[in-house]
Formats: structure tokens, C-alpha cells, sequence
């Protein structure tokens, strides 16, 4: 991942305030404000996810369950305890924290497959616990009735409202990432990522990093779950499915994962793709992934982002 | 009307978990075959086990093809889709590592099951059993013949495939990829083809283990996913690698399932088997029958 400029940070900037004021111009994606918001919660998630996997090269396919912890924990808290909704959203990403250290700690220790496999088999008990809990959870059919956010008697109860709350997480979440890449411990994983025994050999401590990563990316999808049930009101258990799982990594592989940009454009991509663009596929969208997954790991195993590296690279021959 | 008594029932118990475990044994076996030449793990090993299912039932269902030649056909088509993964989803990949290679494997698992979806729609599917459906008592427990079947084609794929790997130059040639795929290449076997045909028999193995299962517990396109997940628990548990650990792995994987469904609660029968995956993972990641001097030494 390289620097990221002040250039490419103010334009991004600027596209999120802007964005629903030109969408509100133009009739037919009117809507798409909406969308953003989405694809906001989504971007909060492949970000930690693609410090996961671009620099600590590790894999998770139960990134869901965290998702849904926050989710849970907001919803059972709010709408059985009465409680008030921002404490609730950081008992969400406490909660995740520390599970995400007991499931990512003894993988994490082991190299290869062993975390894709705990958080693949974390994920699918997580998500059988929130079927079978009813008495909390409400079962299959989830819970309603969750409230809406305000902040000091300020009420997020429109479209606009609620698009610049996550926006306003996405970037300042967005900025503390970039400032991880670019400090001691960025410098730490990226020699991780270039080589594990010499960095080991450096004195970085390989495994405690890769947990922190870990702990980080899963404490933003507990984040981005709060956000998701205190803005649609209701959640149920098929929103944190292992397929879920699987759609963040075709957002990260998609938008490519090792740059902060690819997470973003990925995310944005494919929420549009599965909220708009994808309806005439209706359920069998899936295949459609399938094949998008596939052929950028074949054909572009950076990314979107390195398209233009690929182009470049033509046009010196 | 019959009591059933608690000796009983603990039998009833354990023999379906051995036959649930013996189609997860099949599964962790194919996980071994490639994972020991390419040390892949391949993501897509359950959905070999729905194609094996549902391919079955349009021969035999459908076309009507009898029992011995709808057998044969679907073990060959899905070894088909097998070589058809390594050569469109694993050989294209240029620069291959880890991460790559799982994404890989994990995009197949859901193109197939999408084209099932496509195909077969999203019902499940029966099959008629092989010998019929008149329950054997044995014990106080009741025993569908289909449990034997299921129970007889691993001890088969158990026996073809020992005297595969001890007996056979391609068997040897097979386990010295294992070894060490740079000196198997110097003394001439051609490792990509190698590659080829593990996916190829573990495809095939994974067929088998759809066929057999179809009759007992229906097949559906979304199974792959749980099937995989379990299989890979067994092959964890009894030692990434090691054959004789994947059966044992296996059986263990099933009764366990199968003894938590019956005594704790049929709503968590899924979640047994991956909880036992997890603390295998935290406590011996090794397995029963594994060695960590192995792991250390595999490249991922």
C-alpha cells in the first residue's frame, strides 16, 4: 500500500459531501443516497478486512458474525433493556473484541488456513445461536422496534441525516487506518507481508500483530452492524449468513486488497451491484459472483486499483 | 408397542453417527488428497458431494438408468467437474499463494452451487435406496440398509485407495508430489498432472459420498458449504494429512454430531461438530493422528 496523498483524501472528501445533494438533482438515482448508506456500513467492514488480508495475508470468512454481534447487541439492548443507543454500539465492539481474541488468537498463532477455517466454523455457530436463542434473538424472524439514532436531541431520522452520520464514520475511520499504514506498526506489517521470517527475525512479533488486525477489523464490522439495526430498525439472521461473509471478500478481492481505495471501491461496487444492478438476476446473482471472484483472482489478483499498474505496464512494452 | 431402552437408544445414536461420520470421512479423505499434493485446501470439496447427489437422481430418477450404470456415469461426471477446477479455477493462477488459491477454490464452490441452484432449482431431492427401505432392528436400534451401504463404500474407498498410494507407480509418484514436488519434478513425474489427478479422485470420492448419502438424507444445491466445513473438522481433527486420522477423524466428527443432537438439542446438531473443530484448532491443531513436526515443515 502506498502513501496516500492529500490530494486523493480531499477529493474523497468532497465526493462524500456532495454526493446526495447530485443524487437529490437527479430523478432516476434519487435513491441512490440511500444505497451509500449501505454501501457506507460495508465500507466500515472490507477496511479493517483488507488490513487482514492485504498486510497480515490472512483470510477470514466469518467476518458476519461480528457484523452481527454489533448488530444483536445494539438491538437486544435497546429494545429489552431500554438502554440508550451509543452505549450499546460500544458494548457491541467490546463484545466483538474480545471474542474476536479468543477465536483469532490460536489460529492466528498457526499459519496458513487455520483462521479461514475457526472463522468459517465461527461464523455458522454464530449464526445458528442468533435461529435458536429466540427468547433474546426473536428467532428466524428477528427483531423490530429498534430506535433510530440522535446525537445531544439532534434525530438521524432521514435518508441525508443518516447518509452523513456513517460517511462521517467511513472517513474518520478512513483516516485512522491510513494513519496505521503509515505508522510503526504499518511499517511492521508490511514487512510481515513481505516476509515473515525476517521479520521475525527483525524482532517483530508476528502473531500480535496479526491479532491486532484481527481485534480491529472486527471491532469495525461490530460498528457497521449498530449502524446497520439502528437504521433499518430491524434485523433477522439472514443477513449475517456465511454468504455475507463471502460477499466482503468479493468486495475486497474486487476493489483490490492491498490498498485502503481497493476496500472503498469494492465495497461501493458491489453494494450498487447487489441493491440495483443485479436485480434482473434476481436469486441467481450467486453465479454472478462467482464468476466476478473468480476472474479477478485469475485475471486481476490486485484489484480494480491495479488496473492501471496492468495498463501501464502495456503501454512500456 | 416396543419400548425403547436407553441401551437402545445410545446404539441408535451411535450407529447413524457412524454413518453420518462415514460420509464425512469421505469428505476429509478428498481434503487430504490434494491438500497432500498441492497443500490446497479446496473450499469446493463439499459441493462434489451435492453434484454427486443430485446427478444421481437425474441418471437414475430421471433418465431412469438403473442403479449400475447411473453409479458409474455420476462418479465420472463430477470427477469431470474436478479436472475442470484444477484446469479453469487453479492451474490459471500465475503467482499463486495462499490467500489466492482459497479465494480460488471458494469462487468455484459458489459458481457450482449457483449452477445447481440454476438447475435444479432449490428443493431437495430423493433417491430410492439401494436395497430397499425395510429397516434391520438390531440391539433396539433401527438400521436403514442404506446405513451399510454408506458404511461399506468407505471401507471400499478405504481399500482402493491404500493399495492405490502403496501399490501403483502413479500412487507413489502421487505421494512423492507430497513429499517434495521440486525432486518428484527432477526424477521426471510431472507434478502439474499429478495435480490434476488428485483433484480428479477426490472428485470422485466425493461423488460416491453424495450418492450413498442421497438416499438418507435427501440432497439439496446449498449443502456444500456444511458438508465441506464438517469434513475439514474431521481431517483437522484427526491430523491434516493423514488418511487413517481422516476416517477416524470422521467417525468421531459423527457420532459426536449425532450423540449432541440426540441427548443435548437437535436445534445446535450443526453447531456440535464445529465447536469440536474450534477446540481442536486452539488445543492440537496437529489432530489425533497428525505430527507438528509435518505442519511446520508444509508451506502453508
Amino acid at each position: 500500500m502506498s502513501r496516500i496523498g492529500k490530494i486523493p483524501t480531499t477529493v474523497f472528501a468532497l465526493f462524500i459531501i456532495a454526493f446526495p445533494w447530485v443524487a437529490h438533482k437527479i430523478p432516476s438515482i434519487e435513491h441512490y443516497a440511500d444505497i451509500m448508506i449501505f454501501a457506507g456500513i460495508y465500507c466500515l467492514m472490507t477496511m479493517g478486512l483488507s488490513l487482514l488480508m492485504g498486510y497480515a495475508g490472512q483470510i477470514s470468512i466469518g467476518h458476519a458474525a461480528f457484523y452481527g454481534i454489533g448488530a444483536y447487541t445494539s438491538a437486544i439492548l435497546t429494545v429489552q433493556f431500554g438502554l440508550n443507543p451509543w452505549p450499546c454500539i460500544i458494548v457491541g465492539m467490546v463484545i466483538s473484541a474480545v471474542v474476536a481474541v479468543v477465536v483469532g488468537a490460536p489460529s492466528l498463532k498457526l499459519r496458513g488456513h487455520y483462521l479461514a477455517m475457526a472463522t468459517l466454523a465461527f461464523g455458522i455457530i454464530v449464526y445458528i445461536i442468533f435461529n435458536e436463542e429466540a427468547a433474546w434473538t426473536g428467532g428466524p424472524d428477528g427483531m423490530t422496534g429498534i430506535p433510530g439514532l440522535s446525537l445531544f436531541g439532534f434525530e438521524f431520522d432521514s435518508v441525508e441525516k443518516y447518509y452523513y452520520l456513517v460517511w462521517g464514520f467511513v472517513f474518520a475511520v478512513f483516516i485512522f487506518t491510513v494513519n496505521i499504514i503509515q505508522s510503526g506498526i504499518g511499517r511492521a506489517l508490511r514487512a510481515i507481508h513481505v516476509s515473515e521470517p525476517a521479520a521475525s527475525a527483525m524482532g517483530v512479533d508476528i502473531s500480535r500483530f496479526k491479532i491486532m488486525v484481527f481485534v480491529y477489523s472486527a471491532v469495525l464490522a461490530s460498528l457497521a452492524g449498530s449502524l446497520y439495526a439502528h437504521y433499518l430498525n430491524f434485523i433477522n439472521p439472514s443477513t449475517f449468513d456465511l454468504f455475507f461473509s463471502i460477499k466482503l471478500l468479493i468486495m475486497i478481492a474486487l476493489g483490490g486488497m492491498y490498498n485502503i481505495w481497493g476496500a472503498i471501491i469494492g465495497a461501493v461496487l458491489i453494494t450498487f451491484l447487489s441493491y440495483e444492478w443485479l436485480h434482473y438476476f434476481e436469486e441467481y446473482e450467486v453465479i454472478v459472483y462467482g464468476a466476478i471472484l473468480l476472474l479477478v483472482t485469475i485475471f486481476f489478483p490486485k484489484g480494480l486499483v491495479g488496473v492501471p499498474g496492468i495498463v501501464k505496464g502495456w503501454f512500456r512494452e | 408397542m416396543e419400548t425403547i431402552t436407553l441401551s437402545g437408544q445410545l446404539f441408535q445414536y451411535l450407529i447413524t453417527g457412524i454413518t453420518v461420520g462415514s460420509v464425512y470421512a469421505m469428505v476429509a479423505v478428498g481434503f487430504n488428497i490434494i491438500y497432500n499434493v498441492t497443500e490446497i485446501i479446496n473450499f469446493a470439496q463439499g459441493e462434489f458431494v451435492m453434484l454427486g447427489g443430485l446427478i444421481m437422481v437425474f441418471f437414475h430418477v430421471v433418465a431412469g438408468l438403473p442403479l449400475i450404470m447411473a453409479f458409474p456415469a455420476t462418479v465420472i461426471l463430477v470427477t469431470l467437474v474436478g479436472i475442470l477446477l484444477d484446469r479453469l479455477a487453479i492451474r490459471p493462477i500465475r503467482r499463486p499463494s495462499v490467500l489466492t488459491l482459497i479465494i480460488a477454490t471458494i469462487a468455484a464452490s459458489i459458481l457450482i452451487k449457483g449452477a445447481a441452484m440454476f438447475i435444479w432449482g432449490k428443493d431437495p431431492y430423493d433417491l430410492p435406496a439401494f436395497s430397499g427401505r425395510n429397516p434391520i432392528t438390531v440391539f433396539g436400534a433401527v438400521i436403514q440398509p442404506q446405513y451399510l451401504w454408506v458404511i461399506g463404500f468407505l471401507i471400499i474407498i478405504v481399500i482402493v485407495l491404500s493399495i492405490f498410494f502403496d501399490r501403483t507407480i502413479i500412487g507413489k509418484a502421487m505421494s512423492a508430489c507430497a513429499d517434495n514436488p521440486n525432486a518428484a519434478s527432477l526424477v521426471g513425474i510431472n507434478v502439474k498432472q499429478m495435480i490434476l489427478l488428485s483433484f480428479a479422485l477426490s472428485a470422485a470420492i466425493g461423488a460416491v459420498a453424495g450418492i450413498t448419502v442421497t438416499p438418507i438424507s435427501l440432497m439439496e444445491y446449498d449443502r456444500g458449504a456444511m458438508l465441506a466445513v464438517k469434513g475439514f473438522g474431521a481431517a483437522i481433527l484427526g491430523g491434516l494429512g493423514s488418511f487413517p486420522g481422516a476416517i477416524l477423524g470422521g467417525l468421531i466428527m459423527g457420532s459426536i454430531e449425532s450423540f449432541g443432537a440426540g441427548v443435548i438439542s437437535s436445534g445446535y446438531k450443526d453447531a456440535f461438530a464445529l465447536i469440536v473443530l474450534l477446540i481442536v484448532l486452539f488445543f492440537r491443531p496437529s489432530g489425533i493422528l497428525g505430527s507438528i513436526e509435518i505442519s511446520k515443515i508444509k508451506r502453508f
